[in-house]
């Protein structure tokens, strides 16, 4: 595992975003060969996605060839919603940048059949060759995804009803009325994440401090799924200084004593400008 | 990228680089366009895998609804009153004009006529649909004849009637009709005015108060009765006095039936209303405030001496007097001078000042639905502005009429 701390939020967040710049500009995504990119929704990647459009307005990048697959969305909830990650996506991401509507893939809460649509967001991604790069985030009961405390560390893309912890966390965007939160959601399996070439997770903020700790510092556990990635060969932990709150001084210590080494990743930092 | 629309194969434009009323806000967000009607951009992404056709960049405009004007009487030497052979073609040059300033649709006024004039005018000015000809008609605003000897103001005292054949009677009889009548002007204290008011509005014919003596309590049957306006508030009607408020005190009114707005014209050219005035009526009821030009036929002419008609007019700024005297005769303010005046004595802001011209006016013809928003579903009319509200280009279904010249 590589952990990259930075300062603050918003230097976690620009880290993260020329990270993901890098790789795309890197593997020269073409009409044939789109790069496939995993992607979070949430507070935590919100800086992330703005210095990700900041680059495409400077012309530095472009996601013309990019693909798309979310990690999850509410079940029931209808797709024009605000709080859909649907329009979160829309509004936060996609409205700003070149993509290519066909390629943003998110899963479809509100179908009939509900199996049906994981099973076939599962075979989305192995028609698109796999998935490059899967950026995602940790709640602050360790899940990665909508994969709550008890989920299989294999599972694949399926239906979770949410644990109380996710539903309180994400009551403030329903106006603080948990009776208008959703008790479902579509998500990615802890596997089809394990699955990536490659996975990025961003932690940022005091509260995500234990889970963090919980996720790194402790063994591989179903209750912590995010866990699952210290059998990944090759994951990123992109945090700020809050986020390590909960970690020994020595890890801290070791992985900031790195720091030269990860920025080699995003120092340079390309542009399609000079392609 | 090859393009999946499985709705619809019409071009997609995106306006961007502007900020857009919407929600009442000002927001920096890009506007989408389809089919003449403004588009879901979100809905077009996930459902239909959709993106734009053409980019249209506005350079920071401000992007507003088309302006709508439910008082003018004319403009460039047009006089919609006088009985031409060639009204629409009449119509037509005002229609054209008004597009520079910023007015995607708009109520043609008649003032006072006689029956003839009513006759020979009416059938030849029908409701239609604006474009590159010109704003679009919503509908003739018949300014009288049923109004108060006492506050005809400008009209000709010989041609006002009375209701004394019963009411709907004497309205056929004196207009020969009311299709592509979007609305009429009367005085409420008309003995057997219920009847028509309560006509009219079942017609969908919007009834506007003014050139009256009425007192408040009339006033307020009216609204009962469905009346919805105010023409010109403060002229041509009682002042307001602290016992009897007249019709300026609909603004207050508690007898206003609930969900029901009482709108009211207002002339914001700096002259026929003083600012004071304004601020007192916008601050008593905001959400009611209707900018109108009331333009006559002088509007848009040159300074200096014009004949229109019988008079002789001379136009010094914003002032058209009645030549050699000192007598107003009339206000030839356009449209986008009255917003951007409106917003300095008021002190309102910018988005106020914007619906005042293009929401309210749609809500009071019951066309919000269509006009007046960049709702999703409105028609696109638009108007780009920069941001001391001067009009850079006029857009009517989507397609660009005007444009100023750089």
């Amino acid at each position: 595992m590589r952990l990259v701390i930075l300062d603050d939020y918003d230097l976690s967040s620009e880290w993260a975003a020329k990270y993901i710049r890098n790789k795309i500009i890197q593997f020269q995504p073409s009409a044939d060969r789109c790069f496939t990119l995993g992607l979070p929704t949430g507070s935590t990647p919100y800086g992330c996605y703005q210095k990700l459009i900041e680059y495409y307005r400077n012309g530095d990048i472009s996601f013309k060839y990019v693909k798309t697959f979310n990690m999850d969305e509410y079940v029931g909830l209808p797709r024009a919603h605000p709080e859909s990650y649907h329009s979160y996506m829309w509004n936060n991401f996609f409205k700003h940048i070149d993509i290519d509507p066909a390629n943003a893939h998110i899963l479809d809460g509100n179908v009939d059949d509900l199996e049906a649509e994981c099973q076939a967001f599962e075979q989305q991604i192995t028609k698109a060759g796999g998935i490059e790069l899967f950026v995602g985030g940790i709640g602050p009961d360790g899940h990665i995804a909508f994969n709550e405390p008890g989920s299989s560390l294999v599972s694949r893309t399926r239906v979770k009803t949410l644990a109380k912890d996710t539903i309180v966390a994400n009551a403030r965007f329903f106006g603080n009325d948990l009776s208008k939160v959703p008790t479902m959601a579509l998500t990615v399996g802890v596997g089809t994440v394990m699955a990536a070439k490659e996975v990025m997770i961003l932690i940022t903020g005091a509260h995500k401090a234990f889970a963090l700790y919980k996720a790194i510092e402790e063994g591989v556990n179903h209750m912590w799924t995010v866990s699952a990635f210290q059998q990944h060969p090759r994951t990123i932990f992109v945090c700020d200084e809050d986020a390590t709150l909960e970690l020994r001084v020595k890890t801290v210590k070791y992985f900031k004593g790195l720091m030269h080494v990860h920025n080699k990743l995003v120092d340079p930092v390309l542009s399609i400008k000079d392609q | 990228m090859p393009s999946n629309k499985s709705v619809s194969d019409a071009p997609i434009t995106q306006f961007i680089n502007c900020s857009i009323l919407r929600e009442h806000k000002l927001q920096r967000e890009d506007l989408w366009v389809r089919g003449g009607r403004i588009l879901d951009p979100e809905k077009l992404f996930f459902d239909e895998q959709g993106y734009a056709d053409e980019c249209v960049d506005c350079e920071g405009s401000i992007i507003t609804p088309g302006f709508i004007d439910v008082q003018i009487n004319g403009g460039y030497g047009v006089d919609f009153s006088q009985a031409s052979d060639d009204v629409s073609g009449c119509v037509s040059i005002v229609a054209k004009k008004i597009l520079e300033h910023g007015v995607t649709s708009f109520c043609p006024t008649l003032v006072t006529s006689p029956p003839a004039v009513y006759h020979k005018v009416l059938p030849q000015v029908k409701v239609h649909s604006g474009g590159r000809h010109g704003a679009g008609v919503l509908g003739v605003h018949l300014e009288g004849p049923f109004i108060s000897v006492e506050k005809k103001g400008a009209h000709p005292e010989q041609f006002l009637r009375s209701f004394q054949g019963g009411g709907v009677v004497d309205l056929m009889e004196t207009y020969g009709g009311l299709d592509d009548v979007a609305m009429v002007t009367l005085a409420p204290e008309l003995a057997g005015s219920e009847s028509v008011v309560r006509a009219l509005c079942q017609r969908g014919v919007t009834v506007s108060l003014g050139h009256s003596v009425a007192n408040l309590s009339q006033a307020e049957d009216a609204v009962s009765s469905g009346a919805s306006f105010i023409t010109h508030l403060f002229n041509a009607m009682l002042p307001f006095h602290h016992r009897d408020p007249g019709i300026v005190g609909l603004l207050t009114s508690d007898r206003v039936p609930a969900g029901r707005t009482v709108f009211y014209g207002m002339i914001a050219d700096g002259i026929h209303t003083n600012p004071a005035a304004l601020r007192i009526a916008h601050r008593a009821h905001p959400s009611g405030l209707v900018l109108v030009t009331d333009a006559i036929a002088a509007m848009g002419l040159p300074p200096g001496s014009h004949t229109l008609g019988q008079q002789v007019i001379e136009i010094q700024g914003l002032h058209a007097y009645v030549a050699g005297t000192k007598t107003l005769s009339g206000s030839i303010a356009t449209m986008d001078m009255c917003v951007r005046h409106f917003k300095q004595a008021s002190g309102c802001s910018v988005e106020e000042a914007l619906e005042a011209a293009s929401l309210h006016p749609a809500q009071l013809l019951g066309l919000s639905h269509k006009k007046g928003t960049l709702d999703y579903g409105s028609d696109a009319d638009l108007t780009l502005l920069d941001d001391d509200l001067n009009v850079r280009a006029t857009y009517i279904s989507g397609e660009e009429v005007w444009r100023k010249d750089p």
